[in-house]
């Protein structure tokens, strides 16, 4: 019995086929296990190993390594902070302080509705609009305290749900077409091309000669 | 010559509002390059870009032509794009990605061509979710346009290119825990040697792994030719750099300048380019290539904006970003947050990197809020030369990868620079900018 959607796990398996070794989608699943769940689910981590051929095990122990992929449930909405450098300069330790507040929750929290996880983040390289905020993942621009207000109340009320979706929900666009260079061909393809190459290498090599 | 006289050689299309779509790239010259390339010898598309002398622009800065040039010849060779971009204060890959990633495409089928790779991956940070979605927009649209896949428009050149996600992790930016990401593993680093993935890469094959913005340079290149690469910048950097200004600054982004043409001065202070310090404050100090580089003071202002010219001064011009602080931030706050920074990303198998930094962080914090000891000043400067043997740049290293030497950065610049300002927080209990 799958636990992963029929879609989701159509997806899956598409992903796992557009590399050499089936690990190599452990990270794109994972992320599709989280558009299904909002969070990895042991369910969809059982599910992931078969899909990769790896055990339970290896899954969960490249998932807890990772700040994006969640062993344990989050918000509706995860709220990234970031507090590095650039953005403290810009005044997000006391954007933080707020946020805290304000959301009732300290960092690395979940308020008590499940809407809201909010994280203090590292470096999120949009460092010329200080303090960044991002939602799901989402850039939120520079964020002020009362901005930071709005945003939750718009959040909350549903006024961003076309352009914030549910947390999990990572890459809308799915890729058109699977491999279409076939290996074998492509070996062939690389060996010709080699043995041209080697072949102007001696020409252009006996040219100096002579 | 003005300071923005120079090409815009990756930035050109930026002031469309479309500037991410296939119709756009076409219109303004897109894939020319692509196909320019594939009327070429593979040799001879890999001496044009060698010719250029292109840095890498990742942040060691190591010359792409030499890389390439590697790569052991092997039907099962990768190319695997660093755009996992994390450091601190660096936004550019950020800004080209979502900007424009069709010439990130095209660079990347140029790079595979005269490498003859066998597959290209594009390692995104996963927190670029627009990234993604524009990369693998245009890549679904290169596919159609007949850029990428079987038969490469009629040169009977064939590639994949698979857009592929991170999940939050800075030590994923090294290359061969990047790697190790693509293998669906802890982004630990590799044992050197070998030094190069060159050498054993993805899945143990040889592999080249460039960064985003080296990308972006290439179908430039190929188009104008080495030649007229090389003679922008000066000695070995050669071409333009994308420069990402951030923190006290009237107008803080990334400017596309020439190499060594340019000055911190001018890129802090030029109104067209940051517009000086924010408000009537002055230039404290400002750390010249990400948060790994050494820091420097107003006195140093005037060097230019060049790898040796930045290196000869004891930092970096590491990934380009540069960070300015104002007369009114405490250094001891930004050197504790940038150090747990570190600790936060140590991926953990080296004991200096993984204990040192959260030692390091612990003190810093308690000098911060006022319960340092003068001792301390003494005791950081032990851990640091613990994790990196002297202290000194560039640095010793005791760890697999150089997050570990680059922790005590930050630590022994505010030690050498502002020594008073640690003194004063552990005498008068508190830090004096509260």
């Amino acid at each position: 019995m799958s636990h992963l959607n029929a879609d989701i796990r159509e997806r899956a398996k598409e992903l796992v086929s557009l590399y050499p070794q089936p690990r190599s989608a452990l990270i794109p699943l994972c992320h599709l296990a989280q558009e299904q769940d909002g969070w990895l689910r042991p369910e969809a981590v059982e599910e992931i190993a078969e899909l990769c051929g790896v055990t339970a095990a290896e899954v969960r122990g490249t998932a807890t390594f990772y700040d994006m992929l969640h062993t344990e449930p989050v918000g509706t909405y995860v709220v990234s902070l970031c507090t590095n450098i650039a953005c403290m300069l810009g005044g997000a330790l006391e954007l933080l302080e707020h946020a805290e507040a304000s959301l009732g929750v300290r960092a690395g929290g979940t308020t008590v509705d499940g809407v809201f996880t909010l994280e203090e983040s590292e470096c999120l390289a949009d460092c010329d609009r200080t303090p960044c905020v991002q939602v799901n993942h989402r850039y939120m621009g520079a964020q002020t305290p009362e901005s930071f207000d709005a945003l939750v109340g718009d959040l909350r009320s549903g006024a961003l749900s076309g352009t914030v979706p549910p947390h999990g929900t990572l890459v809308r666009v799915r890729r058109s077409v699977g491999l279409v260079a076939d290996r074998s061909a492509i070996v062939e393809e690389r060996a010709t091309a080699s043995e041209a190459q080697a072949a102007r290498a001696a020409a252009a090599g006996g040219g100096k000669k002579a | 010559m003005a300071i923005t006289d120079a090409p815009k050689i990756i930035t050109s299309r930026l002031g469309y509002d479309d500037s991410y779509t296939l119709e756009r790239y076409l219109a303004t010259g897109g894939y020319a390059g692509l196909r320019k390339a594939l009327s070429m010898t593979p040799e001879a598309v890999a001496a044009e870009v060698d010719a250029a002398s292109l840095l890498g622009r990742g942040g060691a800065g190591f010359p792409a032509g030499r890389k390439w040039s590697m790569l052991r010849k092997n039907p099962l060779t990768y190319l695997v794009i660093n755009g996992d971009e994390s450091e601190p204060a660096t936004f550019k890959d950020h800004m080209l990605i979502e900007g424009d990633p069709h010439q990130i495409l095209e660079g990347v089928l140029i790079s595979a061509y005269a490498l003859q790779v066998s597959q290209a991956f594009i390692y995104l940070r996963g927190e670029f979710a627009l990234g993604l979605e524009r990369l693998q927009t245009a890549l679904n649209e290169a596919y159609a346009h007949g850029a990428v896949g079987t038969d490469i428009f009629g040169s009977g050149f064939s590639l994949d290119v698979v857009v592929h996600p991170g999940a939050g992790a800075y030590i994923c930016g090294e290359e061969t825990a990047l790697l190790e990401s693509l293998e669906g593993k802890r982004g630990f680093p590799r044992i050197k040697p070998p030094y190069f993935p060159a050498a054993i890469g993805l899945y143990g094959e040889p592999t080249v792994v460039n960064n985003v913005e080296t990308m972006a340079n290439i179908p430039w290149i190929i188009n104008n030719g080495a030649a007229a690469f090389a003679a922008l910048g000066a000695g070995r950097s050669t071409g333009t750099r994308l420069f990402a200004l951030a923190g006290h600054v009237r107008k803080p982004g990334n400017y596309e300048l020439e190499m060594v043409k340019t000055t911190f001065r001018d890129l802090i202070y030029a109104p067209v380019l940051g517009g000086g310090i924010r408000g009537s404050n002055t230039l404290k100090a400002f750390i010249p290539g990400g948060v790994s580089a050494p820091w420097f003071g107003p006195d140093q202002v005037d060097l230019p904006l060049g790898q040796d010219e930045v290196g000869d001064a004891g930092s970096m011009l590491g990934s380009g970003s540069v960070v300015v602080m104002d007369s009114d931030t405490c250094m001891v706050r930004a050197a504790w947050r940038i150090t747990k920074f570190f600790s936060r990303e140590s991926c953990g198998q080296c004991t200096p990197c993984r204990e040192g930094s959260g030692w390091l962080e612990r003190i810093m914090y308690r000098i911060e809020n006022g319960a340092g000891r003068e001792e301390d000043l003494d005791l950081l400067m032990d851990l640091c030369d613990n994790i990196s043997p002297g202290v000194a740049w560039p640095p010793q290293q005791t760890t697999i990868c150089v997050l570990g030497p680059s922790i005590p950065s930050s630590i022994a610049s505010g030690i050498r620079m502002f020594r008073d300002e640690y003194l004063v927080h552990v005498k008068e209990g508190g830090c004096p900018f509260d």
